[in-house]
Protein backbone atom coordinates (compact mmCIF):
# COMPACT_ATOMS: atom_id res chain seq x y z
CA UNK A 1 0.00 0.00 0.00
CA UNK A 2 1.39 3.40 -1.09
CA UNK A 3 0.87 6.16 1.07
CA UNK A 4 0.13 8.34 -2.39
CA UNK A 5 -1.09 7.01 -5.38
CA UNK A 6 -1.53 9.04 -8.55
CA UNK A 7 -2.16 7.17 -11.74
CA UNK A 8 -3.22 8.49 -15.10
CA UNK A 9 -3.43 12.12 -13.99
CA UNK A 10 -3.99 14.92 -17.12
CA UNK A 11 -4.47 17.88 -16.76
CA UNK A 12 -5.52 20.78 -19.25
CA UNK A 13 -5.94 24.50 -19.06
CA UNK A 14 -7.56 26.77 -21.84
CA UNK A 15 -5.06 29.30 -23.01
CA UNK A 16 -6.92 32.42 -25.62
CA UNK A 17 -9.08 29.87 -26.31
CA UNK A 18 -7.14 26.52 -27.33
CA UNK A 19 -6.22 23.62 -24.41
CA UNK A 20 -2.93 23.28 -23.22
CA UNK A 21 -1.61 19.87 -21.88
CA UNK A 22 -0.22 20.81 -18.63
CA UNK A 23 0.12 17.23 -16.97
CA UNK A 24 0.53 14.17 -19.35
CA UNK A 25 -0.04 10.94 -17.92
CA UNK A 26 1.42 11.28 -14.70
CA UNK A 27 1.41 8.13 -12.66
CA UNK A 28 3.67 7.75 -9.08
CA UNK A 29 3.43 6.18 -6.32
CA UNK A 30 4.92 7.06 -3.22
CA UNK A 31 6.01 5.11 0.09
CA UNK A 32 5.13 6.22 3.28
CA UNK A 33 8.07 8.60 4.88
CA UNK A 34 9.30 8.55 2.24
CA UNK A 35 10.62 12.13 0.77
CA UNK A 36 10.15 12.87 -2.86
CA UNK A 37 11.61 15.55 -4.56
CA UNK A 38 10.07 16.64 -7.90
CA UNK A 39 12.35 18.11 -9.97
CA UNK A 40 12.02 19.47 -13.52
CA UNK A 41 12.67 23.00 -15.51
CA UNK A 42 10.11 26.19 -14.92
CA UNK A 43 6.43 26.32 -16.50
CA UNK A 44 7.02 22.04 -17.06
CA UNK A 45 3.57 21.81 -14.86
CA UNK A 46 5.06 20.35 -10.99
CA UNK A 47 3.88 23.66 -9.54
CA UNK A 48 -0.13 22.75 -10.89
CA UNK A 49 1.05 18.99 -9.78
CA UNK A 50 1.27 19.72 -6.40
CA UNK A 51 -1.62 22.53 -6.42
CA UNK A 52 -3.93 19.38 -7.46
CA UNK A 53 -2.66 17.10 -4.00
CA UNK A 54 -3.29 20.32 -2.34
CA UNK A 55 -6.87 20.57 -3.11
CA UNK A 56 -6.03 24.14 -4.71
CA UNK A 57 -6.73 22.73 -8.56
CA UNK A 58 -8.66 19.65 -10.12
CA UNK A 59 -7.23 17.67 -12.26
CA UNK A 60 -8.89 17.19 -15.73
CA UNK A 61 -8.25 12.87 -15.84
CA UNK A 62 -7.22 10.42 -13.62
CA UNK A 63 -7.07 10.16 -9.89
CA UNK A 64 -5.21 10.83 -6.48
CA UNK A 65 -5.38 8.72 -3.46
CA UNK A 66 -3.39 9.54 -0.11
CA UNK A 67 -3.97 7.50 2.37
CA UNK A 68 -5.91 8.70 5.33
CA UNK A 69 -4.54 6.40 8.45
CA UNK A 70 -5.60 9.04 11.49
CA UNK A 71 -8.40 10.86 10.60
CA UNK A 72 -7.94 12.89 13.48
CA UNK A 73 -4.87 14.40 10.96
CA UNK A 74 -5.60 16.94 7.76
CA UNK A 75 -4.79 15.04 4.94
CA UNK A 76 -2.09 17.32 3.79
CA UNK A 77 -0.98 20.74 4.84
CA UNK A 78 1.46 23.18 1.97
CA UNK A 79 4.75 24.95 2.52
CA UNK A 80 4.20 27.77 0.73
CA UNK A 81 6.92 30.03 -0.99
CA UNK A 82 7.78 32.67 0.93
CA UNK A 83 5.18 34.71 0.56
CA UNK A 84 2.51 32.82 2.00
CA UNK A 85 3.24 33.83 5.60
CA UNK A 86 0.46 35.97 6.50
CA UNK A 87 1.34 39.43 7.46
CA UNK A 88 -1.42 40.13 9.73
CA UNK A 89 -0.56 37.68 11.85
CA UNK A 90 1.82 37.17 14.82
CA UNK A 91 4.49 34.68 14.14
CA UNK A 92 2.80 32.25 16.97
CA UNK A 93 -0.77 33.00 14.97
CA UNK A 94 0.51 31.59 11.52
CA UNK A 95 2.39 28.77 13.18
CA UNK A 96 -1.11 27.59 14.54
CA UNK A 97 -3.27 28.81 11.82
CA UNK A 98 -4.21 25.32 10.46
CA UNK A 99 -4.94 23.85 14.29
CA UNK A 100 -7.15 26.79 14.76
CA UNK A 101 -8.58 26.54 11.53
CA UNK A 102 -9.66 22.83 12.48
CA UNK A 103 -10.96 23.53 15.91
CA UNK A 104 -8.45 21.47 18.07
CA UNK A 105 -8.04 21.89 21.75
CA UNK A 106 -6.49 24.89 22.95
CA UNK A 107 -3.89 22.62 25.15
CA UNK A 108 -2.84 20.77 22.15
CA UNK A 109 -2.48 23.94 19.68
CA UNK A 110 -0.22 25.73 22.58
CA UNK A 111 1.73 22.73 22.89
CA UNK A 112 2.01 21.60 19.01
CA UNK A 113 3.07 25.50 18.23
CA UNK A 114 5.20 25.45 21.16
CA UNK A 115 7.13 22.72 20.06
CA UNK A 116 7.75 23.98 16.52
CA UNK A 117 8.67 27.38 17.04
CA UNK A 118 11.51 25.64 19.51
CA UNK A 119 12.03 23.84 16.50
CA UNK A 120 12.61 26.56 13.94
CA UNK A 121 14.36 28.59 16.46
CA UNK A 122 11.56 31.17 16.30
CA UNK A 123 10.37 30.55 20.10
CA UNK A 124 11.69 34.48 20.59
CA UNK A 125 10.02 35.81 18.23
CA UNK A 126 6.91 34.85 18.74
CA UNK A 127 5.24 37.66 18.74
CA UNK A 128 6.48 39.63 16.09
CA UNK A 129 4.94 40.03 12.67
CA UNK A 130 6.14 38.90 9.03
CA UNK A 131 7.37 42.25 8.06
CA UNK A 132 9.91 42.32 11.16
CA UNK A 133 11.33 39.05 9.74
CA UNK A 134 14.19 38.40 7.49
CA UNK A 135 12.61 35.82 4.52
CA UNK A 136 14.56 32.76 5.73
CA UNK A 137 12.73 33.74 9.01
CA UNK A 138 9.52 34.01 7.48
CA UNK A 139 10.58 30.19 5.61
CA UNK A 140 10.82 28.79 9.15
CA UNK A 141 7.90 30.18 10.07
CA UNK A 142 5.72 28.56 6.98
CA UNK A 143 7.20 25.19 7.64
CA UNK A 144 6.80 25.13 11.09
CA UNK A 145 3.23 26.40 10.44
CA UNK A 146 2.65 23.20 8.02
CA UNK A 147 5.08 20.45 10.57
CA UNK A 148 2.52 21.73 13.33
CA UNK A 149 -0.95 21.27 11.62
CA UNK A 150 0.50 17.06 11.33
CA UNK A 151 -0.63 16.26 8.31
CA UNK A 152 -0.61 12.92 6.89
CA UNK A 153 1.46 14.13 3.79
CA UNK A 154 3.41 17.62 3.33
CA UNK A 155 3.55 19.34 0.37
CA UNK A 156 6.25 21.71 -0.65
CA UNK A 157 6.12 24.34 -3.48
CA UNK A 158 10.02 25.66 -4.20
CA UNK A 159 10.08 26.70 -0.18
CA UNK A 160 13.61 27.93 -0.68
CA UNK A 161 13.67 29.25 -4.21
CA UNK A 162 13.67 33.09 -2.64
CA UNK A 163 16.63 32.90 -0.23
CA UNK A 164 20.32 33.23 -0.02
CA UNK A 165 22.58 30.80 -1.03
CA UNK A 166 23.88 30.39 2.58
CA UNK A 167 20.11 30.20 4.31
CA UNK A 168 18.75 28.36 1.64
CA UNK A 169 22.03 25.57 2.81
CA UNK A 170 21.14 26.10 6.60
CA UNK A 171 17.26 26.09 6.09
CA UNK A 172 17.48 22.72 4.06
CA UNK A 173 19.66 20.86 7.14
CA UNK A 174 17.00 22.20 9.36
CA UNK A 175 14.33 20.86 7.38
CA UNK A 176 15.73 17.43 7.01
CA UNK A 177 16.24 17.37 10.64
CA UNK A 178 13.02 17.91 11.58
CA UNK A 179 11.98 15.71 9.08
CA UNK A 180 13.87 12.71 10.40
CA UNK A 181 12.28 13.07 14.08
CA UNK A 182 8.21 13.54 12.42
CA UNK A 183 8.73 10.76 9.65
CA UNK A 184 6.26 12.05 7.44
CA UNK A 185 6.31 11.64 3.68
CA UNK A 186 6.92 14.66 1.59
CA UNK A 187 6.54 15.74 -1.82
CA UNK A 188 9.15 18.87 -2.64
CA UNK A 189 9.43 20.88 -5.36
CA UNK A 190 12.38 22.52 -6.53
CA UNK A 191 14.45 23.24 -10.04
CA UNK A 192 17.56 23.37 -7.75
CA UNK A 193 19.81 19.93 -8.67
CA UNK A 194 22.00 20.75 -5.41
CA UNK A 195 18.81 20.81 -3.67
CA UNK A 196 17.55 17.84 -4.81
CA UNK A 197 20.09 15.58 -4.29
CA UNK A 198 20.26 16.77 -0.79
CA UNK A 199 17.26 15.87 0.48
CA UNK A 200 15.64 13.11 -1.30
CA UNK A 201 14.88 9.43 -0.90
CA UNK A 202 13.87 9.60 -4.28
CA UNK A 203 14.18 12.45 -7.61
CA UNK A 204 11.60 12.48 -9.89
CA UNK A 205 12.26 14.34 -13.30
CA UNK A 206 9.78 16.04 -15.28
CA UNK A 207 10.10 17.01 -18.79
CA UNK A 208 9.58 20.43 -20.15
CA UNK A 209 5.35 20.93 -20.88
CA UNK A 210 3.82 19.17 -21.39
CA UNK A 211 5.10 17.35 -18.11
CA UNK A 212 5.61 14.03 -17.58
CA UNK A 213 7.79 12.11 -15.56
CA UNK A 214 10.76 10.68 -17.31
CA UNK A 215 12.74 9.41 -14.99
CA UNK A 216 12.79 8.24 -11.16
CA UNK A 217 15.71 8.44 -9.54
CA UNK A 218 16.50 6.86 -6.09
CA UNK A 219 19.33 8.63 -4.00
CA UNK A 220 20.71 6.26 -1.46
CA UNK A 221 23.21 8.05 0.07
CA UNK A 222 22.38 7.19 3.82
CA UNK A 223 21.46 9.84 6.23
CA UNK A 224 21.56 12.20 7.83
CA UNK A 225 23.50 14.44 5.05
CA UNK A 226 25.10 17.30 4.62
CA UNK A 227 25.63 19.45 1.76
CA UNK A 228 29.43 18.55 2.00
CA UNK A 229 29.19 14.90 1.56
CA UNK A 230 26.76 15.40 -0.41
CA UNK A 231 29.35 17.35 -3.16
CA UNK A 232 32.24 14.86 -1.98
CA UNK A 233 30.45 12.03 -3.05
CA UNK A 234 31.44 10.82 -6.63
CA UNK A 235 27.94 9.29 -6.89
CA UNK A 236 26.23 12.30 -6.51
CA UNK A 237 28.30 13.91 -8.48
CA UNK A 238 27.44 11.72 -11.71
CA UNK A 239 24.04 11.65 -10.38
CA UNK A 240 24.06 15.42 -11.13
CA UNK A 241 25.44 15.24 -13.96
CA UNK A 242 22.83 12.75 -15.42
CA UNK A 243 19.91 14.98 -13.92
CA UNK A 244 21.74 18.22 -15.62
CA UNK A 245 21.73 16.32 -19.35
CA UNK A 246 18.35 15.36 -18.97
CA UNK A 247 17.14 18.85 -17.88
CA UNK A 248 19.28 20.54 -20.51
CA UNK A 249 18.09 18.34 -23.03
CA UNK A 250 14.09 18.90 -21.83
CA UNK A 251 15.15 23.28 -22.36
CA UNK A 252 16.15 22.89 -25.16
CA UNK A 253 13.70 20.66 -27.21
CA UNK A 254 11.26 22.97 -25.19
CA UNK A 255 12.61 25.97 -26.97
CA UNK A 256 13.04 24.69 -30.56
CA UNK A 257 9.17 23.28 -30.15
CA UNK A 258 8.15 27.00 -29.42
CA UNK A 259 9.87 28.27 -32.21
CA UNK B 1 21.36 60.41 15.06
CA UNK B 2 21.94 63.94 16.07
CA UNK B 3 21.99 65.37 12.62
CA UNK B 4 18.48 63.20 12.16
CA UNK B 5 16.84 64.89 15.19
CA UNK B 6 18.38 68.40 13.68
CA UNK B 7 16.76 67.53 10.77
CA UNK B 8 13.44 66.80 12.30
CA UNK B 9 13.55 69.62 13.99
CA UNK B 10 14.25 71.61 11.16
CA UNK B 11 10.78 69.98 9.47
CA UNK B 12 8.71 70.43 12.00
CA UNK B 13 9.44 74.03 12.40
CA UNK B 14 9.14 74.20 8.55
CA UNK B 15 5.91 72.74 8.77
CA UNK B 16 4.14 75.06 11.69
CA UNK B 17 5.71 78.35 9.93
CA UNK B 18 3.51 78.44 6.88
CA UNK B 19 0.48 79.18 9.13
CA UNK B 20 1.74 81.24 11.26
CA UNK B 21 3.38 83.14 8.64
CA UNK B 22 -0.32 83.60 6.84
CA UNK B 23 -1.74 84.45 9.84
CA UNK B 24 0.66 87.25 10.88
CA UNK B 25 0.20 88.17 7.38
CA UNK B 26 -3.18 88.71 7.86
CA UNK B 27 -3.21 90.33 10.46
CA UNK B 28 -0.78 93.32 9.45
CA UNK B 29 -2.88 93.72 6.49
CA UNK B 30 -5.93 93.52 7.85
CA UNK B 31 -4.54 95.82 11.07
CA UNK B 32 -3.34 98.27 8.13
CA UNK B 33 -6.70 98.45 6.37
CA UNK B 34 -4.90 97.12 3.32
CA UNK B 35 -7.09 94.08 3.45
CA UNK B 36 -10.16 95.43 3.96
CA UNK B 37 -10.94 94.58 7.54
CA UNK B 38 -15.32 94.35 7.14
CA UNK B 39 -14.11 91.71 4.80
CA UNK B 40 -11.07 89.87 6.57
CA UNK B 41 -11.58 91.04 10.27
CA UNK B 42 -7.78 90.08 11.28
CA UNK B 43 -7.22 86.52 13.13
CA UNK B 44 -6.95 88.04 17.06
CA UNK B 45 -10.94 89.38 16.60
CA UNK B 46 -11.99 86.56 14.90
CA UNK B 47 -10.17 84.42 17.89
CA UNK B 48 -11.89 86.86 20.44
CA UNK B 49 -15.13 86.42 18.76
CA UNK B 50 -14.68 82.80 19.42
CA UNK B 51 -14.11 82.78 23.21
CA UNK B 52 -16.91 85.33 23.29
CA UNK B 53 -19.33 83.32 21.22
CA UNK B 54 -17.99 80.06 23.88
CA UNK B 55 -18.94 81.94 27.09
CA UNK B 56 -22.32 82.59 25.27
CA UNK B 57 -22.93 78.72 25.19
CA UNK B 58 -25.03 78.50 22.08
CA UNK B 59 -21.93 77.68 19.83
CA UNK B 60 -21.47 74.37 21.71
CA UNK B 61 -24.57 73.58 21.10
CA UNK B 62 -24.30 74.08 17.42
CA UNK B 63 -21.34 72.43 17.54
CA UNK B 64 -23.34 69.57 19.69
CA UNK B 65 -25.96 69.19 16.95
CA UNK B 66 -23.22 68.87 14.28
CA UNK B 67 -21.22 66.33 15.40
CA UNK B 68 -23.86 64.28 16.27
CA UNK B 69 -25.18 64.37 12.95
CA UNK B 70 -21.86 63.40 11.51
CA UNK B 71 -21.11 60.80 14.21
CA UNK B 72 -25.01 59.34 13.27
CA UNK B 73 -24.29 59.82 9.82
CA UNK B 74 -21.03 58.16 9.39
CA UNK B 75 -22.06 55.10 11.51
CA UNK B 76 -25.49 54.62 9.34
CA UNK B 77 -23.18 55.13 6.09
CA UNK B 78 -19.85 53.73 7.08
CA UNK B 79 -21.48 50.35 8.35
CA UNK B 80 -23.33 48.94 5.35
CA UNK B 81 -20.64 50.07 3.28
CA UNK B 82 -18.43 48.15 4.88
CA UNK B 83 -20.64 44.61 4.08
CA UNK B 84 -21.95 45.72 1.02
CA UNK B 85 -17.80 46.02 0.05
CA UNK B 86 -16.78 43.17 1.27
CA UNK B 87 -19.56 41.06 -0.37
CA UNK B 88 -18.32 42.62 -3.50
CA UNK B 89 -14.79 41.97 -3.22
CA UNK B 90 -15.28 38.35 -2.17
CA UNK B 91 -17.81 37.13 -4.43
CA UNK B 92 -17.65 38.28 -8.33
CA UNK B 93 -21.15 37.66 -8.96
CA UNK B 94 -22.22 40.25 -6.12
CA UNK B 95 -19.83 42.63 -7.70
CA UNK B 96 -21.20 42.31 -11.36
CA UNK B 97 -24.41 42.67 -10.18
CA UNK B 98 -24.02 45.56 -7.58
CA UNK B 99 -21.35 47.92 -9.08
CA UNK B 100 -24.01 49.44 -12.01
CA UNK B 101 -25.84 51.11 -9.02
CA UNK B 102 -23.15 52.37 -7.82
CA UNK B 103 -21.93 53.49 -10.66
CA UNK B 104 -25.44 55.06 -11.23
CA UNK B 105 -25.60 56.92 -8.50
CA UNK B 106 -21.83 57.80 -7.33
CA UNK B 107 -21.47 60.70 -9.92
CA UNK B 108 -24.62 62.76 -8.39
CA UNK B 109 -23.87 64.87 -5.67
CA UNK B 110 -25.47 63.92 -2.33
CA UNK B 111 -26.79 67.75 -1.73
CA UNK B 112 -28.43 67.41 -5.36
CA UNK B 113 -30.38 64.49 -3.62
CA UNK B 114 -31.63 66.66 -0.67
CA UNK B 115 -34.85 67.48 -2.05
CA UNK B 116 -36.05 63.89 -2.66
CA UNK B 117 -34.49 63.15 1.05
CA UNK B 118 -36.35 65.25 2.54
CA UNK B 119 -39.76 64.28 0.91
CA UNK B 120 -38.68 60.39 2.08
CA UNK B 121 -37.06 61.46 5.73
CA UNK B 122 -38.98 64.75 6.34
CA UNK B 123 -37.12 67.87 7.77
CA UNK B 124 -35.79 66.30 10.74
CA UNK B 125 -32.63 65.20 11.94
CA UNK B 126 -32.53 61.87 10.21
CA UNK B 127 -32.89 63.23 6.78
CA UNK B 128 -29.38 65.02 7.20
CA UNK B 129 -27.93 62.14 9.07
CA UNK B 130 -28.92 60.10 5.51
CA UNK B 131 -27.30 62.67 3.77
CA UNK B 132 -24.10 61.76 5.54
CA UNK B 133 -24.55 58.58 5.35
CA UNK B 134 -25.15 58.20 1.67
CA UNK B 135 -22.04 60.59 0.64
CA UNK B 136 -19.79 58.74 3.38
CA UNK B 137 -20.89 55.31 1.67
CA UNK B 138 -19.69 55.62 -2.01
CA UNK B 139 -15.80 55.77 -0.81
CA UNK B 140 -15.85 53.44 1.95
CA UNK B 141 -17.57 50.85 -0.22
CA UNK B 142 -15.65 50.87 -3.63
CA UNK B 143 -12.16 50.93 -1.23
CA UNK B 144 -13.78 47.94 1.00
CA UNK B 145 -13.86 46.41 -2.25
CA UNK B 146 -10.84 47.38 -4.12
CA UNK B 147 -9.10 46.02 -0.70
CA UNK B 148 -10.42 42.80 -0.61
CA UNK B 149 -10.14 42.01 -4.54
CA UNK B 150 -5.78 42.91 -4.03
CA UNK B 151 -5.77 40.51 -0.98
CA UNK B 152 -2.47 37.98 -2.23
CA UNK B 153 -4.16 35.25 -3.87
CA UNK B 154 -2.07 33.22 -1.86
CA UNK B 155 -3.45 34.24 1.01
CA UNK B 156 -6.70 32.47 -0.04
CA UNK B 157 -4.91 29.64 -0.76
CA UNK B 158 -3.29 29.20 2.31
CA UNK B 159 -6.86 29.01 4.04
CA UNK B 160 -7.85 26.96 1.51
CA UNK B 161 -4.96 24.36 2.27
CA UNK B 162 -5.48 24.76 6.10
CA UNK B 163 -9.30 24.07 6.11
CA UNK B 164 -10.33 27.58 7.22
CA UNK B 165 -14.01 27.61 6.88
CA UNK B 166 -16.23 30.30 5.17
CA UNK B 167 -16.97 32.24 8.51
CA UNK B 168 -12.85 31.68 9.55
CA UNK B 169 -11.72 32.93 5.58
CA UNK B 170 -13.53 36.21 6.62
CA UNK B 171 -12.63 37.07 10.08
CA UNK B 172 -8.92 36.19 9.32
CA UNK B 173 -8.24 36.61 6.02
CA UNK B 174 -10.72 39.04 4.15
CA UNK B 175 -11.54 41.17 6.95
CA UNK B 176 -7.61 42.17 8.03
CA UNK B 177 -6.67 41.76 4.54
CA UNK B 178 -8.98 44.36 3.40
CA UNK B 179 -8.15 46.84 6.23
CA UNK B 180 -5.37 49.12 4.81
CA UNK B 181 -7.33 50.16 2.02
CA UNK B 182 -10.80 50.31 3.90
CA UNK B 183 -9.75 52.66 6.41
CA UNK B 184 -8.18 55.14 3.67
CA UNK B 185 -11.77 54.84 2.42
CA UNK B 186 -12.82 55.87 5.91
CA UNK B 187 -10.77 58.70 5.46
CA UNK B 188 -11.78 59.97 2.58
CA UNK B 189 -15.54 59.28 4.27
CA UNK B 190 -14.74 61.63 6.84
CA UNK B 191 -13.38 64.16 4.86
CA UNK B 192 -16.85 64.48 2.75
CA UNK B 193 -18.83 63.96 5.72
CA UNK B 194 -17.83 67.32 7.00
CA UNK B 195 -18.18 69.02 3.40
CA UNK B 196 -21.72 67.54 3.42
CA UNK B 197 -23.09 68.50 6.76
CA UNK B 198 -21.86 71.68 6.60
CA UNK B 199 -23.17 72.18 2.73
CA UNK B 200 -26.91 70.97 3.75
CA UNK B 201 -26.85 72.78 7.13
CA UNK B 202 -26.67 76.16 4.87
CA UNK B 203 -29.35 74.70 3.01
CA UNK B 204 -32.27 73.37 5.38
CA UNK B 205 -31.03 73.87 8.97
CA UNK B 206 -31.94 76.03 11.91
CA UNK B 207 -29.05 74.85 13.80
CA UNK B 208 -25.09 73.44 13.64
CA UNK B 209 -21.99 75.03 12.52
CA UNK B 210 -22.71 75.36 8.57
CA UNK B 211 -26.27 77.78 10.14
CA UNK B 212 -23.71 79.36 11.96
CA UNK B 213 -21.48 80.43 9.40
CA UNK B 214 -24.75 81.01 7.12
CA UNK B 215 -26.76 82.93 9.10
CA UNK B 216 -23.75 85.32 10.21
CA UNK B 217 -23.22 86.06 6.53
CA UNK B 218 -26.91 86.99 5.79
CA UNK B 219 -26.30 89.38 9.03
CA UNK B 220 -23.10 90.82 7.83
CA UNK B 221 -21.10 89.19 11.50
CA UNK B 222 -18.44 88.36 9.37
CA UNK B 223 -15.93 87.63 12.60
CA UNK B 224 -18.63 85.13 13.78
CA UNK B 225 -18.61 83.45 10.56
CA UNK B 226 -14.95 83.20 10.19
CA UNK B 227 -15.26 81.51 13.49
CA UNK B 228 -17.37 78.88 11.84
CA UNK B 229 -14.78 78.21 9.42
CA UNK B 230 -12.37 77.72 12.27
CA UNK B 231 -14.67 75.32 13.62
CA UNK B 232 -14.94 73.24 10.60
CA UNK B 233 -11.11 73.20 10.06
CA UNK B 234 -10.28 72.25 13.87
CA UNK B 235 -12.94 69.26 13.27
CA UNK B 236 -11.45 68.13 9.67
CA UNK B 237 -7.88 68.50 11.35
CA UNK B 238 -9.16 66.84 14.53
CA UNK B 239 -11.06 63.47 13.11
CA UNK B 240 -8.25 62.67 10.62
CA UNK B 241 -5.63 62.42 13.61
CA UNK B 242 -8.17 60.33 15.57
CA UNK B 243 -8.58 58.04 12.41
CA UNK B 244 -4.62 58.24 12.00
CA UNK B 245 -4.14 57.00 15.72
CA UNK B 246 -6.83 54.44 14.91
CA UNK B 247 -4.95 52.78 11.90
CA UNK B 248 -2.18 52.60 13.92
CA UNK B 249 -3.92 50.66 17.07
CA UNK B 250 -5.88 48.05 14.21
CA UNK B 251 -2.52 47.65 11.79
CA UNK B 252 -0.05 46.99 14.00
CA UNK B 253 1.39 44.95 11.00
CA UNK B 254 1.78 47.11 8.50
Amino acid sequence: MFKIQIRQLEKQFVKQHQYVDVLENISIDIKKGEFVCLLGPSGCGKTTLLRILAGLEKPSLGDISIQHENKQNPLQSMVFQESGVIPWMTVEENVSFGLKMRHMPTDYIHEQTNHYLEKVGLRRFRKLYPKELSGGMKQRVSIARAFANNPEILLMDEPFAALDEQNKFILQEELLSIWQETEKTVLFITHSIDEALLLSDRILLMSAQPGKIIEDLPIQMQRPRSIEQVRASEDMTNTFLNIWEHLHREVKHARSANH
Amino acid sequence: MRKLIKWFKHQQILTISAPIVLLIAWEFFSRMEILDPRFFPPPTLILQTLIDMGAGGELFHHIGVSLLRIFCGFLLGVIPAICIGLFMGMYKWFKTFFSPIIMIFMPIPTLAMLPIILILFGIGEFSKMVTIAISVFFPVAINTAAGVANIDPIYTDVAKNFQASSKDFFLKIALPGSLPVMLEGIQMGQAIALLTIVAAEMIGANSGIGYVIWMNYKAFLLPEMYVGLLLISFFGYFFSLLLRGLERKLLPWK
